[in-house]
């Protein structure tokens, strides 16, 4: 008996150190291919795979959806099935509320999203002439809250903010995402986005790039390592049982890897989601897309 | 997401003696009555207790709902067709309200 004993306890040590071996040389993991299938939403396709943008290091840029089960991907084929779409229909509710001291609402300008926002959120992060940094879907949304509504701005993660970026980034559900990085100094935060994406950080040391570049397509214990694209934001994560901010998406990378992380829409994380967004050209904005 | 909202997916038409995919969504918090709140206090139950579908009058689904169902609680089921009609779906709130909606399907 107490042979045994000692054989199990010996197992278990040498797992423990396999463990510790395979994290201090990166991560390992068993391979598995992402699926060879279309993404479309009730029937319309979706660019889910395309050729990857100049300077990429992938042939192909892939959208998550393909790394993730049978029953998820399931969900996001229809728009009936897809929780995520409650938010969206959250969103559209505060779109047309009046909010703040001039008596307006989104629509009071905006007038019908379907019309004005469609495919307005493929082109963002774009430059803000005014702030002199990149503005996305949350920012610009705070922009107008402010100098056109006169109502205070959203809290990070809170109050409407994210149903309301995932309904106006809804409408442009299937527009290729495409950034003009020629304007203002778009070019020079996308270098400093790409230095944080290869910068290794926490204790763990891992880089965005160790999983989603080097070992994209592997198994980290349970979860398959996708590119680690943003074109599906606000995404619908199973795991919260709600929509989940990119920014929040970022943050939850940057501490798993044991290092403090960067607060939402500073300069580091605007930096990162416009590199990161670049890094997805070509594909569908999915938003809400449904992800583990 | 306060006030509760019915969703229904059926077929707008179909052939006599087809089996039929009915989708049901309603928005609900379901709060199951066993969770604390940051004080310590029960937060009270609140969930849909009862869904129901009738097709003409006659009942073709029917389920008691309890507290372990997650919000926004979503049903699926098959119905066989042999006439032109009505479904109409039927959920029952703890609070006594009921939410209901009604969808026609041409049967030919």
């Amino acid at each position: 008996m107490s042979g045994r004993k000692h054989d199990v306890k010996n197992k278990l040590i040498a797992a423990g150190l396999a463990a510790a071996v395979a994290f201090t040389s990166g991560i390992v993991g068993l391979s598995a291919d992402p699926v060879d299938e279309t993404l479309s939403i009730d029937g319309n396709p979706m660019v889910s795979r395309t050729k990857a943008p100049e300077g990429y290091p992938f042939d192909e840029v892939m959208s998550g959806w393909l790394f993730r089960t049978d029953e998820t991907r399931a969900l996001q084929s229809d728009s009936f099935n897809n929780p995520g779409m409650l938010g969206v229909e959250e969103g559209e509710a505060i779109w047309n509320t009046v909010e703040g001291s001039e008596g307006k609402s989104c629509a009071s300008c905006h007038n019908d999203a379907k019309e004005s926002m469609k495919g307005i959120a493929a082109n963002y992060p774009k430059w803000d002439a005014d702030a002199k940094r990149p503005i996305n879907i949350e920012l610009q949304i705070n922009k107008c809250r402010e100098k056109n509504m006169g109502a205070e701005p959203y809290a990070f993660d809170k109050s409407g903010q994210k149903p309301l970026t995932a309904y106006i980034k809804h409408q442009s559900l299937g527009t290729p995402v495409a950034l003009d990085l020629g304007k203002g100094e778009l070019q020079k935060w996308w270098d400093d986005g790409k230095k944080l994406y290869y910068t290794r950080t926490g204790q763990l040391d891992l880089s965005c790039a160790s999983c989603h570049e080097q070992n994209m397509g592997k198994n980290i214990r349970a979860d398959h390592l996708s590119q680690g694209q943003v074109n599906g934001f606000p995404t619908y994560r199973l795991k919260q049982g709600g929509l989940v901010s990119v920014h929040n998406r970022f943050r939850g990378c940057i501490r798993d890897t044991r290092a403090e992380f960067p607060k939402a829409f500073s300069d580091e994380l605007m930096a990162l989601e416009l590199y990161v967004t670049w890094r997805g050209s070509g594909l569908s904005v999915e938003t809400p897309a449904v992800r583990q | 997401m306060a006030k509760s909202k019915p969703r229904v997916k059926v077929p707008k038409s179909a052939k006599a003696g087809d089996v039929i995919t009915i989708k049901t969504l309603i928005s609900h918090k379901m709060e199951s009555g066993q969770r604390k709140d940051k004080q310590g206090k029960v937060i009270p139950r609140s969930i849909i207790n009862k869904f129901t579908c009738e097709f003409n009058g006659a009942k073709v689904f029917e389920c008691d709902i309890d507290p372990a169902i997650s919000a926004n609680p979503f049903f699926e089921f098959s119905a066989k067709v042999s006439e032109s009609g009505t479904f109409k779906f039927i959920w029952v709130d703890d609070d006594g309200s009921t939410y209901t909606e009604e969808k026609k399907i041409e049967v030919s």
